[in-house]
């Protein structure tokens, strides 16, 4: 039988080949703009380490107190978002959770060990040993620096391949000499390829995307005894009373970032019981205000995900709406104009279920041809959204499986969606009415 | 032509008539959002930045293994370093003029502070953004002093990137001096930056845009501080001015001019942006800007999809209710109906479906708008924008309404004879 109403959907459909090659379009068009929009909105708010993100806390400390938090625009009056280089420093001394790392941005110049190439530039963080495992730094040669290189201010450096090829022209490279800043570092693990998306442990510098990947990470103590400045957001209530990079070391100015890994939800509530303690005892002036975001939560809380990006996949999804309520009317008025035929069908025993069927198959037909031109115009549009969006953005927007797959039931989905009602008018038909007025 | 026949006929299709009625409501809510966020855009990129952008290229360099920027001594040293760079620059045959600034309009690389009226003032009066660089900078970047007057060489100091000796005068934009005197005699204020810096104002620039195009400096756009200081650090900024249509030479020459005076420093030619480190101003522009075309782009495509397939959902439908209706039209073409009352009778039909649509639309646009505004804070919508898609909407109506009805005109009285 399914065969058969598929024949009856395609010399339906060819009938009216202009209404049906309007209904494709209009489909097409539909799926195309939300698929085209949601594959960026799916790039930029996925979760960069499912694995572990449950796992991974950031610790908000307020450094400011009562006075600077009357100008904070946020209602919920939480702490800023980065924390004084003394609450880092103290919090990585007290060493409460199962791994955790202080961290700054740091953006070096490496020199070549080739004489005659120019010297480059590089993004990097400073952070401690345990920075490694807590994030899954993925090592291509070597490992990360121990706890003991952290202490002594070791002259270690991790660097990532693309360095590695730069620099030394590729292969194993651990325990080669670097020149980071006019110092001499040795290399003591090369990074695979690795470029999360969001840059989820400093969204704050990073505001999420970069194209730039992670050139170089060193010991955080050895950068700051290096005067390795930060190249991040400094962000000052008032001036560092001395002068320098060490004046901004002893201010009450945020630049340094800090992620903490924890097992358990229990252990996040004794951790988040312990940063009170810790507000209290640092910052005696004023009642702890402290918090203690999950991953997610601080990505969510940090706006990771662009404004730009959800208003567009909305005003898609409403064209998407208008797209598939064009549809059903014209079903509509297709399907009813075909009473005298129900009324026949119907007449010589086809049951309701059967009226049911034959209109949702050609329905579904046409969702179908419209999933096919929205896959086409899905792909355009996804090869031209880096004319459209910043680059950092539209480069993660890519038409995979997934998308494929989607895109597909989407049209098929929708347009049946579309179809009920019409389908429903269509079953309703009453045999006797439409014999009689023939 | 009465309605009531109209309305008897269209209750015969009702849930077509909801439909394309939803449809027509739906898409006026839609394009009028789309069409103000297009407008919005449009209005932040066609800011001007207030600076002579012909001709103009920045670059931004720093050096391997600089002074700290710490002590004086390596101050000194930074600055003598600078202080050549300006000359190699300026020694160049393609160029006009070259100066150190610590940023530019439009170069999102920000340091600003709160402006207030007394010391210790503990919420400032205005947030503005710094510019630091000499006398020169008025002239090179082609600023307008509209009062007071520039800098003197003798009042330009230098000091490290994080050093506090800052010099006790300022220029400021109108902008700023309006919002900090509403009076109008900014000039030979005083004002205190960052808390704790008393500053004269000795001069105002009619207009400097602030570095963030971004949407958190929206309220202070146009509030700048010139502050007479070249900063000195491990990096540096040159804005350099090339002699009219010499700007790609001077681009090429000035890195290559670089290196041969001092080799240790780094000055990228990268993929991205980011990683570039000699950038026209026409670049710099539209880097800032790219995100708010991007979305006037994506509106615009959204919006003439939208629009065309409502219109093309009327033809389709009217074209289907035409046919249904041949018979009936045959027999009031029999019964003394001119061709012009029939194309009447379709036209005024979609005029109420759209008329009702509209409505709709329009209430629901504002919803949209107001919704949008808490969550993404957005402008109010001028209610301009309604009224202008209101008249769009009926007009895209009556046009795709016109050849279905024209072909309905155009049947014959005969048809009322036929059985169908």
């Amino acid at each position: 039988m399914f065969g058969y109403y598929l024949d009856l959907a395609l010399r339906s459909l060819k009938r009216h080949k202009a209404l049906t090659a309007l209904m494709i379009l209009t489909i097409g068009f539909g799926v195309a703009a939300s698929m085209t929009t949601w594959s960026v909105f799916r790039a930029v708010s996925g979760d960069p380490i499912p694995w572990k993100s449950s796992k991974l806390y950031v610790p908000q400390i307020d450094a400011w107190g009562p006075a600077v938090q009357k100008n904070n625009p946020d209602p919920d009056k939480g702490p800023p978002d980065a924390l004084t280089h003394g609450d880092a420093v103290a919090l990585m001394r007290d060493h409460r959770g199962k791994l955790q790392s202080a961290m700054y941005m740091i953006s070096p110049s490496i020199v070549p060990a080739v004489p005659g190439e120019h010297p480059l530039n590089t993004l990097g963080h400073a952070v401690f040993s345990e920075f490694f495992p807590m994030v899954d730094v993925p090592f291509k040669y070597g490992s990360g620096w121990s706890a003991a290189d952290d202490e002594h201010r070791a002259q270690v450096a991790v660097i990532s391949s693309k360095i590695n090829r730069k620099v030394f022209g590729g292969g194993d490279s651990v325990g080669k000499t670097i020149n980071i800043d006019g110092r001499d570092y040795r290399v003591v693990g090369v990074m695979d390829e690795w470029n999360p998306q969001p840059r989820f442990y400093d969204v704050v510098n990073t505001g999420g995307f970069l194209q730039q990947d992670e050139g170089v990470l060193l010991p955080f103590n050895t950068a700051i005894a290096a005067g390795m400045s930060n190249d991040g957001n400094t962000n000052c209530y008032e001036s560092p009373k001395e002068t320098g990079f060490v004046g901004l070391q002893h201010s009450s100015c945020i630049w340094n970032e800090y992620m903490v890994e924890l097992d358990s939800a229990s252990a996040a509530q004794d951790f988040k019981a312990y940063l009170e303690g810790f507000a209290r005892e640092r910052h005696p002036g004023w009642t702890p205000n402290v918090r203690l975001r999950g991953l997610m939560a601080w990505l969510d809380h940090e706006h990771v995900v662009p404004p730009d990006t959800r208003i567009s996949l909305y005003v898609a999804l409403g064209l998407l709406l208008v797209c598939l309520v064009n549809t059903a009317g014209l079903l509509l008025a297709k399907f009813l104009r075909r009473s005298s035929e129900i009324g026949v069908r119907r007449a010589l025993g086809a049951s309701r279920r059967e009226i049911y069927t034959q209109f949702l198959v050609e329905a579904g037909m046409v969702g179908l041809a419209g999933g096919v031109l929205g896959l086409v115009l899905t792909g355009f549009g996804i090869a031209s959204v880096g004319w459209v969006l910043p680059r950092d953005i539209a480069a993660l927007a890519r038409l995979d499986v997934t998308l494929f797959l989607t895109t597909l039931a989407v049209a098929i989905v929708a347009t049946m969606l579309a179809g009920l009602y019409p389908t429903m008018r269509a079953a309703a038909v009453q045999p006797a009415w439409q014999l009689k007025s023939n | 032509m009465t309605l009531p026949p109209i309305l008897a006929a269209l209750k015969k299709h009702k849930a077509g008539v909801t439909l394309i009625t939803l449809q027509i409501a739906l898409t006026l809510a839609i394009v009028c959002n789309a069409v103000f966020i297009i407008g919005q855009r449009i209005d932040r990129i066609e800011r001007p930045s207030g600076i002579n952008e012909n001709n103009l290229f920045l670059i931004t360099q720093s050096w391997v293994g600089a002074p700290s920027g710490d002590d004086q001594g390596s101050v000194d040293k930074l600055d003598a370093m600078q202080q050549t760079d300006i000359a190699t620059l300026r020694n160049l045959p393609d160029v006009e003029s070259a100066i150190a600034i610590n940023t530019l309009p439009l170069l999102n690389s920000t340091w600003s502070g709160g402006i207030g009226l007394k010391p210790d003032q503990q919420s400032s009066t205005a947030q503005a953004a710094f510019y630091f660089g000499t006398e020169e900078m008025i002239p090179a970047l082609g600023l307008k002093l509209v009062g007071g007057r520039n800098f003197t060489r003798s009042d330009v100091n230098h000091m490290g990137f994080r050093g506090h000796n800052r010099p006790p005068i300022v220029i400021v934009t109108k902008a700023l001096a309006d919002k900090l005197f509403p009076k109008g005699d900014a000039l030979g204020k005083t004002i205190y930056v960052d808390r704790d810096a008393p500053s004269t104002i000795i001069g105002i620039v009619e207009r400097m845009q602030v570095p963030s195009p971004d949407s958190w400096a929206n309220d202070w756009f146009w509030n700048s501080v010139l502050i007479p200081t070249r900063l000195d650090a491990g990096f540096a900024r040159y804005a350099v001015r090339a002699k009219p249509g010499r700007l790609d030479a001077a681009m090429r020459e000035a890195p290559k001019a670089l290196f041969a005076s001092n080799p240790m420093r780094v000055i990228e030619t990268g993929d991205n942006f980011e990683d570039t480190s000699v950038h026209s101003f026409a670049d710099i522009r539209a880097h800032a800007y790219r995100a708010d075309r991007g979305m006037a782009i994506l509106m615009g495509v959204i919006c003439l999809i939208l629009l065309c397939v409502t219109g093309a959902g009327i033809v389709g439908l009217t074209s289907f209710w035409v046919g249904q209706r041949r018979k009936q039209i045959g027999i009031r073409r029999a019964l003394g109906a001119t061709q012009h009352d029939i194309l009447r009778y379709f036209q005024t039909e979609n005029l109420m479906i759209a008329g009702v649509g509209v409505v709709m639309g329009a209430l629901l646009a504002v919803g949209l708008n107001l919704w949008m505004m808490k969550q993404f804070s957005m402008d109010r919508m001028s209610l301009l924008y309604v009224l202008v898609g209101i008249v769009s909407l009926l007009v895209l109506g009556q046009g795709a309404v016109f050849a279905p009805a024209l072909r309905a005109s155009r049947v014959s009285p005969v048809e009322a004879t036929r059985s169908v």
